[in-house]
């Protein structure tokens, strides 16, 4: 087992906040949850904050003029006012309150991509990204006629930056999409750079923030993105709140999505006219809950401090990557630890990964088996699923030799 | 517990001080409030050192609302529109001299927006708009 004397914190007094793990998946087994990538568990400062809106203050946000809903439109711009801090966006109005990464994407493209891509234009993303940034604009293409370019990946499954370039350079991209982080290999794209290029040929640059909100110190305009997407279940908060950050003066150009109350100025029968930033594209009754939740989630990983969670789970991967390394027939996808984020996705012998899930289960591990929504990757790696343990803040080095041990014991009933 | 409604409040919104629309105008601008419904068209004429001289507005809407626009249009008239870009959030709710609760702000800040936008445009008004942002 690793030295974990002299840690960036102490990881016992984190896991004394989430309630869930605790637990023995049955009798004697403790719980080792792996599937962070996922979704992640919520502290007890989360969980207090959602049961108490309810308990308390429960009511709809912006219109009514009683105590209640004065209560809830303050937490809920308040939970606002601490995202736009903890990313450090310009404005608080740049920070758009939607489902999650997925329906934050699929804002961009139903307004700004529905208004600006045309047939001859281009959306250059890579082969490594999730699902939610691909479809909506393979959606939108059917029906606009643009095409959509696929940067591929290098052997050790880093961007490869002179494809990209490349790729740019042939012209006629409006918009770069690309993940932070990826959720499968880890790999940590260089966005900065990225962003940097895309706007040095004129396009717009959005990246998919789901993997690294929750690992690292992330600041949107430090790195200078149009758009940032990411969600609040897998920073500790919430399912059902996510955000999508725009620069101003480009989501005021932007037409609204959905229509209904909240993002209007003025209905009349003939037509009506939109709401100022952030309210147009939040129309209905938001999660209201959720979002205050999420506020909580900032203020509790702020405490800790991303730079400390980021050195944390950077140590915990090294670790958790030399042990895999000593499984024999195991493979391990993505870049080393210095270029990855704390996810290792592998495969072993020719156990198939939802095998191995079924029987790490039985031991308390939870982990995820599949394409990770992420099919087109799989494909570039030839490799029709994998397995991929993902960790978080609260994960430890005696729960990655529990990961090791299992996977001695899948081996050996499957006697390889 | 009426602390909101107090009699100079009631007063500027059953009385309002310069009513009306002045045809023409060097300033005629529009803003409505979406989640109550409140709306104030503000008219101004500027001398030749661009200092308001005349001054009438219309709307309805709540008293808050009114009774804001009334004070603001005395505190303006005979200020140079320089003077007036100066006007802070905070010294519009001190004419009130009530505090308000967060739903209630849009309501008191409705002449504010409405003058900012109105002289200086939109931009202007944003400037405003995050000062609550810390």
């Amino acid at each position: 087992m690793a030295n974990t004397a002299e840690q960036p914190y102490d990881v016992e007094a984190i896991r004394a906040d989430f309630p869930i793990l605790h637990q023995e998946t049955r009798p004697g087994v403790p719980l080792v949850y792996l599937d962070n990538a996922a979704s992640s568990q919520k502290p007890r400062q989360v969980i207090e904050v959602l049961d108490d809106y309810y308990r308390r203050y429960n009511a709809n946000v912006h219109r009514g003029i009683h105590k209640l809903s004065e209560e809830a439109t303050a937490a809920y711009e308040g939970a606002r006012v601490k995202i736009k801090r903890f990313i450090n966006a310009a404005s608080k109005r740049e920070i758009i309150f939607t489902r999650g990464t997925t329906e934050s994407i699929n804002l961009v493209a139903q307004t700004w991509g529905r208004a600006n891509l045309k047939a001859g234009d281009a959306v250059l993303t890579t082969v490594m990204e999730h699902h939610s940034n691909i479809v909506p604009w393979q959606m939108l293409a059917a029906e606009k006629g643009f095409t959509i370019r696929y940067a591929p990946l290098r052997d050790d499954g880093t961007l490869d930056m002179d494809a990209f370039r490349q790729m740019l350079g042939e012209g006629a991209v409006k918009l770069v999409a690309v993940m932070h982080v990826s959720n499968v290999l880890g790999t940590i794209n260089p966005v900065a750079e990225i962003v940097r290029l895309a706007h040095e040929a004129g396009a717009l640059a959005l990246v998919d923030g789901a993997q690294s909100i929750p690992n690292m110190p992330v600041d949107v305009q430090q790195l200078d993105a149009d758009f940032y997407a990411f969600s609040g279940h897998k920073m500790i908060g919430p399912t059902g709140i996510g955000v999508l950050y725009g620069k101003r003066d480009l989501l005021e150009t932007m037409p609204p999505w959905m229509g209904g109350g909240d993002m209007i100025s003025r209905v009349r029968l003939d037509g009506s006219t939109w709401n100022e930033l952030p309210y147009k594209f939040e129309a209905g009754t938001p999660s209201i809950a959720q979002a205050v939740g999420l506020g909580a989630a900032v203020d509790y990983l702020s405490a800790v401090g991303l730079d400390r969670i980021q050195a944390y789970e950077k140590r915990l991967i090294e670790y958790a990557l030399e042990r895999l390394a000593e499984v024999p027939q195991l493979r391990v996808y993505g870049p080393h630890a210095d270029q990855k984020g704390a996810v290792a996705a592998f495969t072993f012998a020719n156990i198939h990964p939802h095998d191995l899930a079924q029987m790490l289960d039985v031991e308390g591990i939870a982990i995820r088996a599949g394409h990770h929504c992420a099919m087109p990757l799989h494909d570039y790696l030839g490799i029709g699923a994998s397995a991929r343990a993902s960790f978080y803040l609260y994960n430890t080095f005696s729960e990655v030799d529990v990961l090791i041990e299992a996977l001695y014991k899948a081996r050996k009933a499957f006697s390889i | 517990m009426y602390d909101m409604y107090r009699e100079n409040i009631l007063d500027h919104a059953q009385n309002p001080r310069h009513p009306g629309i002045l045809s023409p105008a060097d300033v005629d601008h529009e803003e409505h409030n979406p989640l109550c419904g409140d709306r104030l068209r503000l008219t101004l004429r500027l001398d030749e050192q661009n200092r308001i001289k005349e001054i009438a507005w219309d709307g309805e809407g709540c008293a808050i609302s009114q009774a804001t626009a009334s004070m603001l249009a005395e505190e303006i008239l005979g200020k140079t529109v320089d003077e007036v870009r100066q006007i802070t959030r905070d010294e519009v709710l001190e004419l009130l001299g009530i505090p308000l609760t967060i739903n209630r702000l849009k309501c008191a800040l409705l002449s504010l927006k409405t003058l900012t936008i109105g002289l200086y445009g939109l931009k202007e008004w944003q400037k405003h708009d995050d000062e609550d942002d810390e």
